[in-house]
């Protein structure tokens, strides 16, 4: 594999472009394996890159059953914050957010990752109480970048949204994380995938997993759509399919549901928005950025029902475009391009799941909700971390399945347990 | 858009319902042990598939239901109200 340098870029500009070579093999899958991670979304390619490179480990594969980052990896609204209120939480996305700020070099890859700040909308002193409180407790826990905006800031920052008079829901100031910022998602999955093969990962895409072998308490071999791939330890990283293979374990319930969540992207415009804005209020949910081809991408609520169609429904879209004229009115005549939809793992506390299974040679990475894209690199370190070395480290000790047997809930929303409503 | 056979009301967009979730929890007796409410809290099946689900017709008649609804194809094989006595009580009429 030829490394990404401005030489190399230079040089294959006065060659011809003859100097590249393929980003990571196609390989026959074999027939053993010390690691089989199954789902080739951002979290098995990410995994696999930190088993090899911190815990050198060599003999991995990651198994997709269709094209890497054909998920939710591919589908989601690439927003990266790390301004979590919950503990567990906090440390998570805080180390997750100082991984991103140096991944396109990690990897040699460039993520595109912009760091061009979190803006969350408020509408009344009640919410900016609470979110300064919530602000105050993370800039006391490691996380000095958050802080709560005035009108007049949040006007000279992102002039155009609805301040008139006559506004659905009035603004009254803003909370602001102003490292958080987006990252170009395909990227990730490229150079997570491209970085993992140069350690002597496999890759092995259009392999579905149809059954899993078990010895009464371990793992034996996995049945694919390729054959079966002997292996001594399995992780786990399917999103909204995880109850599926959790199944064919011979396992029966998670604290998990699967809903889809939609996106939504919009012909291409000059720069019009340099920030993340959100808007949360009541029933209405809505987020925005822009890409860097100008595509104004954005997304809002679940579509409310359980399911695993990747297919959205249109109530979704009129709630969304309710939303995005009620905060940013200027995009009225504007043209949608794409939508599309994603099944999401919505937990029963909307948090995730890094943990040892009631399988020994099990690993579970599940319920990830709206937000396991910022989580890849955090997610990808901790879980080969749990993988190695046989238990969890103490940044994800919390974030269990037995965590509510022991009565605790890391819900960030206070929403209680019922997955559709952890947004 | 879903539609639903809605058994007072007729068949109706599903934007005029609201989803419950997983009909087939039972939940126990409130003396009943921890774990038996932690499994009915927190632990579901989350079927691929036909799955017994509720949904309450919030913009219509309010009543509970009870929906038989794949989860992949978004069919719905039976809609019946949540209270089996009312059930009962429909079929009087018939
Ligand atoms: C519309 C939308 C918007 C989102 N926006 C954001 C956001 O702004 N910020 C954020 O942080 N997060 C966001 N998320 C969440 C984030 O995308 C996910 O949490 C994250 O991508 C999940 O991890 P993953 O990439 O590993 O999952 P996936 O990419 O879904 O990977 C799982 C893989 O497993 C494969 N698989 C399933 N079954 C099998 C099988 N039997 N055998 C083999 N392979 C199998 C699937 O094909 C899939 O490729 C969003 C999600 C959606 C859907
Ligand atoms: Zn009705």
């Amino acid at each position: 594999m030829t490394r990404f340098s401005a030489w190399n870029v230079f040089w294959n500009g006065v060659t011809g472009q003859k100097g590249w070579s393929r980003q990571w093999r196609d390989p026959e899958p074999k027939s053993h394996y010390d690691v089989v991670l199954i789902g080739g979304g951002l979290h098995g390619l990410a995994t696999a890159y930190y088993l090899a490179k911190n815990h050198n480990i060599k003999n991995i594969a990651v198994v997709e059953k269709g094209w890497i980052g054909g998920g939710n990896a591919g589908r989601n609204t690439t927003i990266v914050r790390s301004n979590y209120a919950q503990p567990g939480n906090r440390e998570f996305y805080e180390d997750s957010l100082k991984l991103w700020e140096n991944l396109s070099h990690e990897l040699n890859y460039n993520v595109m990752f912009s760091q061009r700040s979190h803006i969350s909308l408020l509408h009344s002193p009640g919410a900016i109480d609470g979110a300064a409180r919530n602000y105050n407790v993370m800039r006391q826990t490691g996380t000095p970048d958050v802080e709560i905006w005035g009108l007049d800031q949040l006007k000279t920052a992102v002039p155009h949204l609805n301040y008139g008079p006559n506004a659905r829901f009035p603004i009254m100031g803003a909370a602001v994380q102003q490292r958080a910022g987006t990252a170009r998602h395909d990227a990730v999955v490229w150079g997570y995938a491209r970085a993992a093969d140069a350690l002597g990962v496999d890759i092995i895409q259009n392999c579905e997993v149809t059954g899993i072998t078990r010895n009464t308490n371990r793992i034996t071999a996995i049945e694919t759509s390729r054959g079966t791939i002997k292996t001594h330890k399995v992780g786990l990283a399917v999103a909204g399919n995880t109850s599926r293979l959790w199944s064919m374990a011979g396992m029966g319930q998670l604290p998990i549901e699967s809903h889809k969540l939609q996106a939504f992207v919009s012909e291409p415009l000059k720069p019009l928005l340099d920030q993340v804005v959100v808007f949360g209020m009541g029933g209405a949910h809505f987020y925005i950025s822009q890409s860097d081809k100008g595509g104004m991408v954005f997304g809002g609520d679940l579509d409310w029902y359980k399911s695993y169609a990747q297919k959205g429904n249109l109530p979704i879209v009129q709630d969304v475009a309710e939303a995005a004229m009620a905060v940013l009115p200027c995009l009225g005549r504007v043209r949608l391009l794409r939508h599309w939809s994603g099944v999401v793992d919505m937990s029963m506390d909307g948090s995730h799941f890094i943990c040892k299974t009631p399988v020994d040679n099990l690993y579970l990475n599940a319920g990830w909700n709206y937000g396991g894209f910022k989580a890849t690199p955090a997610a990808g370190t901790y879980f080969a971390d749990l993988i190695a070395n046989d238990r969890p480290h103490k940044v994800i000790a919390n974030h269990d399945l037995k965590r509510f047997e022991r009565g605790l809930q890391i819900d960030e929303r206070g929403a209680g347990a019922d997955p559709k409503l952890h947004g | 858009m879903i539609r639903i056979p809605c058994p007072f009301c007729g068949v109706r967009d599903h934007s005029e319902f609201s989803y419950g979730g997983d009909g087939s929890v039972q939940y126990p007796a409130l003396e009943a042990s921890s774990q038996d409410w932690h499994d009915a809290v927190f632990q579901r099946d989350n079927i691929c598939g036909m799955q017994t689900e509720t949904w309450q017709h919030v913009n219509g008649c309010r009543m509970w239901l009870l929906v038989e609804r794949d989860t992949m194809t978004h069919e719905i094989r039976s809609v019946r109200p949540a209270q089996t006595g009312l059930t009962t009580a429909l079929e009087a009429i018939k």
